[in-house]
């Protein structure tokens, strides 16, 4: 059973249309990003798929039904711009929206406390939230979405604020709780961190999907048949390479259309050169995103 | 726990606790309260003096006015001559005094002398000489009954019976205004503080993105179920603690103050209507107030939106003494009837006049309308505008959205 199954949904808004035919699942035990630019659409499917707004036409279905209110309690969703009431102690803020997650009192209160524990805001708890930095309320805000054990988490932009402790605290914690077969969708512009925690992506522009699938064969697609190379002494004219490109620490050897990646490692090697790294080249996922989102709008 | 309960539970806790609310709920009864404990020490320090006695000088070359001569504070004391009389007033003995001339009782003339610039005798004075010049007139001639009945021949009171021909529990006047007034005007400043108090929670929701947290978890009908009844049952619990003290307090001031405070009322169906008219009233701008913090981007920008509606409720009490003069104008029947003054015009009715009860029912029966209408479209509007953010939709884009959705 898929966590999440989104079916050809169409939403409109006045003349716009925001989402236009987009279909993607998403599995349990998997991090998938969502992605793409500003106005793309993302926010929008978000909210369909936690039926928060209707879509005019097709069908999401989480965790193998549609969304009731009841299956809302297995859903946990943090939004990109926190907000948490702001005149309330921390502790009672968690408790009254774990409430409305299906939790009673004392599991609520159990579970807070292990959880301001784990990322050290314990001694926060009695605090306003008012009284908290930025981070700290994201922290807090965190928590909320994952205090009711939801099978499937959606996060916006969930690194947004915080401090590099912080974010390696909230990766940990997406990783653990992806281990333990949570479905997790990530929406965020940090490409970085959706090359280090996702497996699959969606990239959306203009309410259509323009991208889909795994991202190493995502990133495989898009490689420009190229080898990043470090080696001792001088490489000199090497067969088969159009272009080198020098950075620091290592080459970026451009082949040209008949040359693959092993005949080059061949001749280097029977050239007697001390190779110390040799990589095919991928495309970092901002360089795809750039080149698909730049295509989509020629 | 249901979640529109738990919302509800929620909403009403957070709103008692509210700083503002505590002030605004205990201070009526404290002010009134503490307006009675100043009565009782101001009057405790300020011992009530006898009235000053003032001497007023006559003549009498008429003759036979010597009877009646202390008429309330005023001491009227008899000289022979005008001469007398003048001296007697140059040098303060008296204030003034007046001459009754010998051919008074052909011609009723009678002349006055003053040091003070006036343009007519006070009354106090008019009054006094009249009575003791009647008094001394009817002295001896007739009964000193008649002589008092002469002097005050009337005291009207007004008795108020039923159809049935008993006589009413609610005699009416001025004793009946004081509550009702005040109430009505306690009434809308609670109406409208809690649906400000749900704007502005809506607003700061929408503003921090919380609803989108909340609208993860329950539907959008639970959230304003939850939060228009939790905001409601706190307002009501103002009003009771309002109306429950009322009698109390009443007792109180009747007790200590006495006088015209002990003529009081409460009309004996304005307890139980001030409690339905807060509950419709509320519902009515609850739904109000939700459809506008749904189309507006803030709280403030939400406030300013909800004023007109505000001013809608408040603005009969401007012309208030008009309606308690004419309380069964078709213009007042006319409010009492639209959904938006009703609670107001009702109450102020109530304290003056009998609303015959059609009035009655069919205020309450279009305020439910409007109420239920509201609603409706307000869940429309809701679920349409209350997760967009940024410009507010003009009359015509709402209207064109709901038509097509």
């Amino acid at each position: 059973m898929q966590a999440v199954e989104v079916s050809h949904i169409v939403k409109s808004f006045a003349d716009k249309v925001a989402v236009d035919d987009l279909s993607f699942s998403v599995a349990q035990g998997e991090i998938f990003g969502l992605i793409g630019p500003n106005g793309a659409g993302k926010t929008t499917t978000i909210k369909m798929m936690m039926d928060i707004i209707k879509p005019d036409s097709g069908e999401v279905t989480i965790l193998g039904e549609k969304l009731s209110e009841a299956a809302k309690n297995k859903l946990g969703y943090m939004p990109e711009e926190r907000g948490l009431y702001k005149k309330l102690r921390v502790i009672d803020s968690i408790i009254y929206l774990a409430s409305l997650k299906g939790m009673d009192r004392r599991s609520a209160v159990e579970k807070a406390n292990t959880l301001l524990n784990h990322t050290g805001m314990l001694p926060h708890e009695r605090k306003k939230t008012e009284e908290l930095s930025k981070g700290m309320g994201q922290i807090i805000q965190f928590i909320v979405t994952i205090i009711h054990d939801p099978q499937l988490i959606i996060l916006d932009e969930p690194f947004a604020g915080l401090d590099p402790v912080n974010t390696e605290l909230l990766k940990g914690m997406l990783l653990d709780l992806r281990n333990q077969g949570k479905a997790i969708i990530l929406s965020t512009h940090q490409m970085n961190q959706i090359e280090e925690l996702c497996d699959r992506i969606l990239m959306v522009n203009n309410g259509r999907a323009i991208l889909y699938g795994n991202l190493s064969e995502i990133k495989a697609r898009y490689q420009n048949n190229a080898v990043l190379l470090d080696i001792k002494g001088e490489l000199g004219d090497v067969p088969g390479v159009t272009e080198k490109r020098p950075h620091k620490g290592y080459i970026e050897l451009v082949l040209d259309g008949k040359t693959t990646p092993q005949q080059l490692l061949e001749r280097l090697v029977s050239r007697g050169i001390v190779v110390n790294r040799f990589e095919i080249a991928t495309p970092p996922l901002n360089q795809i995103f750039l080149e698909v989102v730049g295509k989509s709008h020629e | 726990m249901n979640k529109t309960l738990l919302i509800f539970r929620h909403e009403f806790l957070y709103t008692i606790k509210r700083t503002g609310f505590i002030i605004m709920t205990l201070i009526v009864p404290l002010i009134a309260l503490l307006a009675i404990g100043v009565y009782q020490v101001v009057s405790g320090i300020v011992k009530p003096s006898a009235a000053e006695e003032i001497k007023i000088g006559y003549v009498d070359k008429w003759g036979g006015f010597d009877q009646y001569t202390r008429q309330g504070n005023l001491i009227l004391v008899r000289f022979d001559t005008s001469d007398d009389a003048n001296k007697a007033m140059v040098n303060k003995d008296i204030k003034e005094y007046f001459v009754i001339t010998p051919d008074y009782a052909s011609t009723g003339v009678m002349n006055r002398y003053t040091l003070e610039k006036q343009l007519t005798a006070p009354p106090a004075t008019i009054a006094a000489i009249k009575n003791f010049l009647s008094s001394n007139m009817l002295a001896g001639k007739v009964p000193q009954a008649t002589i008092d009945l002469v002097e005050a021949p009337l005291y009207l009171v007004t008795i108020k019976l039923t159809e049935t021909g008993a006589v009413a529990p609610e005699q009416g006047g001025f004793g009946n205004l004081i509550i009702p007034g005040i109430f009505s005007l306690l009434l809308v400043l609670s109406i409208t503080f809690s649906s400000s108090y749900l704007l502005q929670g809506l607003g700061d929701e929408k503003e921090s993105r919380l609803i989108e947290v909340l609208l993860s978890s329950v539907s959008t009908r639970q959230l304003i179920t939850g939060k228009v009844l939790g905001l409601g049952a706190a307002g009501l619990a103002q009003v009771v603690v309002w109306v429950v003290s009322a009698p109390f307090l009443l007792n109180l001031a009747t007790s200590s103050i006495g006088g015209f405070i002990s003529t009081i009322q409460l009309p004996a169906n304005f307890l139980v209507l001030g409690i339905v008219y807060f509950i419709l009233g509320y519902l009515l701008f609850a739904v109000i107030s939700t459809g506008i913090g749904a189309i507006t981007s803030s709280a403030r920008e939400g406030q300013q939106l909800a004023t007109i509606f505000t001013l809608m409720a408040i603005s009969p009490l401007w012309f208030s003494s008009l309606l308690m003069l004419f309380p069964n104008n078709p213009v007042w029947v006319a409010l009492t009837i639209f959904p938006f003054t009703a609670p107001v015009v009702l109450m102020l009715r109530l304290g003056s006049t009998d609303v015959a009860a059609w009035q009655i029912a069919a205020s309450i029966a279009v305020l439910l309308l409007f109420i239920t209408g509201g609603m409706l479209l307000t869940v429309r509007v809701v679920r349409t505008y209350l997760l967009m953010y940024g410009k507010r939709p003009g009359l015509g884009e709402i209207i064109r959205s709901l038509k097509s959705s």
